[in-house]
């Protein structure tokens, strides 16, 4: 197991390095380089030669490229044009916002997928899970950022019952030694802090977990028919084991194995429906964040946070990857 | 100017009727009630996007300013709802005749943040501190107003800012007095003052902080703990703190010389969607926000919220490239002209109370020439006039922005579709090149010679009509492409004129000319305008943006 | 790596169809148990509709394709709503909304289809790489298609965008590339499947060349799983064509008649005219809806597990 880990780990390094260069080429390859994206209106050409020079775009390529990742090694992504603020930071700044979305995303996706797809499973054929199979599609289907507009637009604009923008109430004086609003307040004891966190997160995670779930949902689904149906589950069935040790120990355990690798798979999704879901709700995170780099154009914070999220994403992987092994009786033994 | 129009703004005169409510309500009571609550005394403005640098000198956005205006104060600062230089931290000036000597009488008793005194040597150690950055702080992106008031630096390795800056020295006979000297005239100086870049700050806090500690060489700046966590003026809000991406707080100055005001907490939530700010609004979220998209204001207003306007000091215009070697034939710009109907224009994209623009400064600014050649809506005109060119068959490109929202541009989208359906309606073919906001709008239309027309505008940083105009046309430039020296140095003639009434005079005749000319079509003045909750009251809109929240109240 | 090549991909293994006689009559399989299931009706008659419309639009819109009859009408806090003339009333710019909503129909289709064959061809020619050499080549070939999958797809669609420009090829551009890698590791999973079939084997013990053996057996025998997934792709290229849109990377005029941007710029007018929201965005998620259900119609019918039973 800790052999398969190394090996997974060693793998990323030169997936990594290849992206390290895919990004130095992408923003050389630039309209109007990156010089431009630093320089406002009735900005001059000495000015623009200026930025050039300051910033080293004028040197050779491949110097520019070993420079690059010499400043990478060094944790260096580079700095927000926009915020003048290093990317780094800036990333680690807004990381825990978006860890606590996703993972609230990933519970609602969890928390009731699972249970729907079995359900559905059970009832093959019948309403429930002919109304499961419907209302996952169409969740699915509908645009991220539009089922996120109607959400906020009902429940925060029009009822009121939800917030519609932001991670904490502004008026609201509390403390935050993690980053991580609803941990804060549990730390420092100001349940209020962390019951509005919670309340702040309510709208966005259930935009953002909405296909996560629909997936989940349909891949428990099929997955729980198929073992069902399976010679082994039969045989079990024949031997007279107990109905609800059956369906807790084989039925389920089996057919988690490839909801386990989907869930995983989620984390892709979810970091690309944060970008939509945190513009909505105005919500602090890494997506929005890197929204805002798209439409100003600040590519030393698209090249740097790809090159973050690709790591993040992959460990991500690994971890489903080592927990699936866990589950996988057949893994284990190697 | 990236400010060009990040800031902008104008509006009603807001400002008188907010005294007079301040004090009322004051009398009116309830103290008790207010304190004992606690809940009323904060107020909450949605941000479009963090500030740059709670560093004024290092700012030049709009954002920036906003919070800045709240921390700081210049020299000088504007008459409530004007554009007008009014006295602030100085309590008058004087001008030598030659115009080489500016003598400042100081307000007494006025201290920094941090409790150092308000003086003409921190006067001093500013004008000093401005006049001597080097390095990374001389880019655009910093020191920007500096760059362009003064028009250089103490040295510089850059040919064109080494030593060229019109300042030259700074005197502070007694602690109330500060005066200082010029190399050569610079009549805008005391308008000038007003921006929120010249506002004094705490000569210990700058250098305990290390204000000017910008580091990043070979990478862009990092600015260093004074501009993000160390803000120290004399204003009426004391700097909190900074979650960036999520908001700045301020609390009240309680040793303010001046009024300490009903909102003691100002909290800056950012928030850069348009539509996530109204609707943070309509949620009750937030207090208020600016920039209110034209086609929110009557459904806000249904809804109970207040609207309130800043008087235009800003022009939205149609450049035409004269590179272009179609656009060169001044017939082919008449038809175009006549073409745009304005009217429509503004009654179906702009705000309501947007006023149809003739010149290219608005009405308020001095300068402003009524006689001007006007180009009415004519179609049959304009085909005639492309018949006349042999242009009968034209096609055009017209770039227009998008993804941005301006204070004279709060639709780009919309206004372009329209002005395409007038030209298209004439004959003209149009080919729409959109292009993101920054970098490369900007860059294309100012920085190349590769466009056909174009939608830009402005909005003044302070009342001068050579902050407008000459911004334009006070020199050969990839924007309009034509060469004109005897405009150019007609412009650079009325600047210098020794009488206001003189200066007025020959800018009215510029503006004729210009008009003549015809480098672009003026479309309109619109009207920027802010959203409120019903129990806001007072808010002092400005049309230069001067707004500072102590005069706010909040009602039960 | 994504959740439609595990689903998929173990579909490619019948041991049956090794002969064209056979490889029919799955067809002809799939086509019976197609008729059977309701899903797959209604996702065919949707993609049915869709694609009339889009064929059809000049016949059945009232006006051209960013024509701006209702031009005067509008005001910055008035849109007008349904009328005669308009039967789903006009858009901020004075267009006709059914109009723009039948001709979007055609710029969703082609988006999707040109986006889907770039992905598609781009797929095909690494996966046929890495399917037909293996070794290194395969090695190599699966290094670069993890490379793109390392990137969440969206992000990358947006930098892909970012580059090329605001224009709608390079919308198509984008979402095309993105599913290269998919398409590639299908296809190279399915030949795979393949090649250790008997059938392959028996091919190669006759004296067929390697070539031979993968033109004419190999890659018939993988395409079905390619297939389905290519139904798939163009419900989610309609979705990521919005969602770039959304982002500003749509290209052309405010006016251009396309979904995406018109379900983004009507998120401005949501105090105004609801309408403009609502119906591009029920066009979106049926179109893909109707991708989806006959897409997974198509997978079930052609799955050799389920046609056991």
């Amino acid at each position: 197991m800790i052999r398969l880990v190394l090996q997974r780990i060693a793998l990323l390094v030169p997936t990594l390095l290849g992206l390290s260069v895919l990004l130095f080429l992408w923003v050389r390859a630039l309209p109007g380089g990156p010089a431009t994206a630093l320089l406002g209106e009735r900005a001059t050409p000495e000015a623009v030669e200026r930025i050039n020079r300051l910033y080293g775009f004028d040197q050779p390529l491949l110097q520019q490229y070993l420079k690059y990742v010499g400043q990478l090694a060094t944790g260096n992504f580079g700095t927000s044009t926009r915020t003048n603020r290093p990317v780094l930071e800036e990333f680690l700044n807004r990381f825990p916002a978006t860890v606590e979305l996703t993972v609230l995303a990933l519970v609602i996706a969890i928390g009731i997928g699972i249970p729907l797809g079995y359900v559905a499973a059970r009832r093959q054929g019948r309403l429930t899970d002919h109304a499961t199979v419907v209302a996952s599609l169409i969740g699915v289907t509908i645009p991220v950022f539009f089922l996120a507009f109607l959400l906020k637009w009902l429940f925060a604009v029009q009822l009121g019952w939800f917030p519609s923008a932001g991670r904490q109430d502004p008026s609201m004086v509390a403390t935050h030694p993690t980053g991580f609003y609803v941990l804060d307040g549990l730390l420092t004891r100001e349940w209020d802090a962390s019951w509005d966190a919670i309340v702040h997160l309510v709208l966005p995670a259930i935009a953002l977990g909405s296909i996560p779930l629909a997936i989940i949902a349909r891949i428990t689904r099929a997955s729980v028919i198929e073992v069902q149906n399976a010679d082994y589950v039969r045989t079990a069935r024949a031997k007279g084991l107990r109905r609800t040790r059956l369906r807790s120990r084989v039925i389920l355990r089996n057919a988690m194995l490839p909801v386990s690798t989907t869930i995983g798979l989620q984390v892709g999704l979810l970091l690309s429906g944060a970008v939509l879901t945190e513009t909505v709700f105005a919500y602090p995170g890494i997506g929005s964040f890197l929204a805002e780099a798209i439409f100003n154009l600040d590519y030393a914070v698209l090249q740097g946070f790809v090159l973050i999220i690709a790591v993040v994403y992959a460990l991500a992987n690994l971890a489903v990857d080592v927990s699936y092994g866990l589950i996988d009786p057949r893994m284990r033994t190697r | 100017m990236r400010t060009f129009l990040r800031f902008a703004a104008s509006g009603v005169a807001v400002g008188l009727v907010l005294t007079g409510c301040a004090a009322s309500d004051r009398d009116g009571g309830g103290t008790a009630e207010e304190t004992s609550d606690g809940a009323r005394d904060t107020f909450i403005f949605a941000a479009s996007a963090d500030p740059a640098s709670l560093d004024p000198a290092f700012a030049n956005d709009g954002e920036s300013f906003r919070v800045g205006r709240q921390i700081f104060e210049g020299l000088v600062g504007t008459e409530p709802g004007t554009p007008d230089p009014a006295p602030l931290l100085a309590e008058s000036w004087e001008t030598s005749e030659d115009g080489l000597q500016y003598t400042f009488q100081l307000k007494e008793g006025v201290k920094f943040h941090d409790g150092t005194d308000f003086d003409a040597d921190a006067v001093c150690f500013n004008f000093e501190r401005w006049n001597n950055f080097t390095g990374v702080l001389q880019s655009e992106s910093l020191s920007y107003y500096w760059q362009k008031v003064n028009g250089g630096f103490a040295t510089s390795d850059t040919p064109s800012l080494n030593g060229t800056g019109k300042y030259e020295s700074c005197e502070a006979p007694d602690a109330t007095t500060a005066v200082i000297n010029l190399k050569s005239p610079l009549p805008e100086l005391i308008s000038a003052l007003s921006l929120p870049s010249f506002s004094m700050q705490s000569p210990t806090a700058l250098e305990e902080y290390d204000a000017d500690g910008v580091t990043g060489e070979g990478d862009a700046p990092v600015l260093p703990e004074y501009a993000t966590a160390h803000p120290t003026g004399t204003g009426p809000y004391v700097f909190d703190s900074w979650s960036p991406g999520e908001q700045v707080v301020l609390t009240a100055n309680e040793d303010y010389w001046g009024e300490v005001g009903q909102v003691k907490r100002i909290v800056f939530s950012v928030i850069s969607d348009a539509t996530a700010r109204r609707q943070a609004l309509q949620a009750g979220d937030i207090d208020g926000y600016d920039l209110v998209g034209p086609a929110d204001v009557d459904a806000l207003k249904e809804a109970g919220f207040q609207i309130v306007n800043r008087d235009p000091f800003n022009i939205l215009y149609l450049a035409m490239n004269q590179a272009n070697p179609d656009l060169a034939d001044v017939k082919v710009r008449q038809a175009i002209a006549h073409a745009i109907n304005k009217d429509a224009l503004v009654a179906q994209t702009l705000p309501e109370g947007t006023e149809v623009a003739t010149n290219f400064v608005p009405p308020s600014v001095a300068g402003w020439n009524p006689d001007v050649a006007t180009y009415d809506y004519d179609p049959a005109k304009a085909k005639a006039l492309l018949a006349e060119a042999g242009k009968s068959t034209l096609t055009i490109d017209f770039n227009y922005p998008t993804n941005v929202s301006r204070p004279y541009m709060p639709t780009p989208e919309q206004v372009f579709t329209a002005i395409s359906a007038d030209l298209e309606a004439v004959g003209i073919t149009v080919n729409p090149v959109p292009e993101p906001w920054s970098p490369d709008y900007l860059d294309r239309m100012q920085g190349t010679p590769d466009h056909g027309i174009h939608l830009l505008g402005w909005t003044g940083d302070y009342n001068d009509t050579y902050n407008f105009v000459s911004v334009f046309f006070g020199a050969k430039s990839n924007e309009w492409g034509f060469d004109n020296p005897e405009l150019f140095q007609a412009l650079a003639d009325a600047r210098y004129q020794p009488s206001a009434e003189e200066q007025k005079t020959a800018y009215e005749e510029v503006n004729a000319q210009i008009m003549d000319l015809l480098p672009g079509v003026p479309l309109a003045h619109p009207v920027p305008s802010l959203a409120f909750k019903p129990e806001i009251q007072g808010y002092p809109a400005s049309p230069v943006q001067d707004e500072v929240y102590n005069v706010i109240t909040i009602e039960d | 790596m994504t959740e439609a090549d595990l689903t998929t991909a173990p579909s490619a293994g019948d041991p049956r169809a090794g002969s064209d006689d056979v490889g029919a009559s799955l067809w002809r399989v799939a086509f019976r148990r197609l008729r059977r299931n309701p899903g797959a009706i209604a996702g065919a008659v949707i993609v049915l509709a869709f694609v009339l419309v889009a064929a059809f639009a000049p016949l059945i819109a009232n006006y051209d394709a960013g024509e701006l009859p209702g031009r005067a009408d509008v005001r910055p806090t008035f849109i007008p709503g349904p009328s005669d003339e308009f039967p789903l009333g006009i858009d901020r710019y004075g267009a006709d909304l059914f109009s723009q909503l039948v001709w979007g129909a055609r710029a969703s289709l082609l988006v999707g289809v040109l986006s889907t064959l770039v992905g598609l061809l781009g797929g095909m020619l690494l996966g046929l790489v890495a399917g037909a050499f293996g070794g290194w080549v395969d090695a190599l070939t699966m290094r670069a298609v993890d490379l793109m999958l390392s990137v969440p797809s969206l992000l990358l669609a947006v930098s892909i965008a970012a580059v090329i420009g605001q224009t709608s090829t390079s919308v198509i551009i984008a979402i095309g590339v993105v599913q290269v890698p998919i398409f590639a590791r299908l296809l190279r999973g399915s030949m795979l499947a393949q090649r250790g079939q008997d059938y392959v084997l028996a091919a190669s013990s006759l004296g067929l060349s390697r070539r031979t053996v993968t033109m004419n057996h190999v890659l018939p025998n993988s395409v079905s799983p390619v297939i389905v997934q290519a139904t798939l792709m163009l419900a989610t290229a309609v979705i990521e064509a919005a969602a770039l849109s959304f982002l500003g990377l749509g290209g052309g005029a405010p006016t251009t008649a396309e979904w995406g941007r018109m379900l983004t710029a009507a998120q401005n007018e949501l105090e105004v005219a609801p309408r403009l929201a609502l119906w591009p965005g029920v066009c979106i998620a049926v179109t893909a809806l109707g991708f989806t259900l006959f897409g997974e119609a198509l997978r079930e019918a052609l799955d050799p597990r389920s046609r056991k039973r």
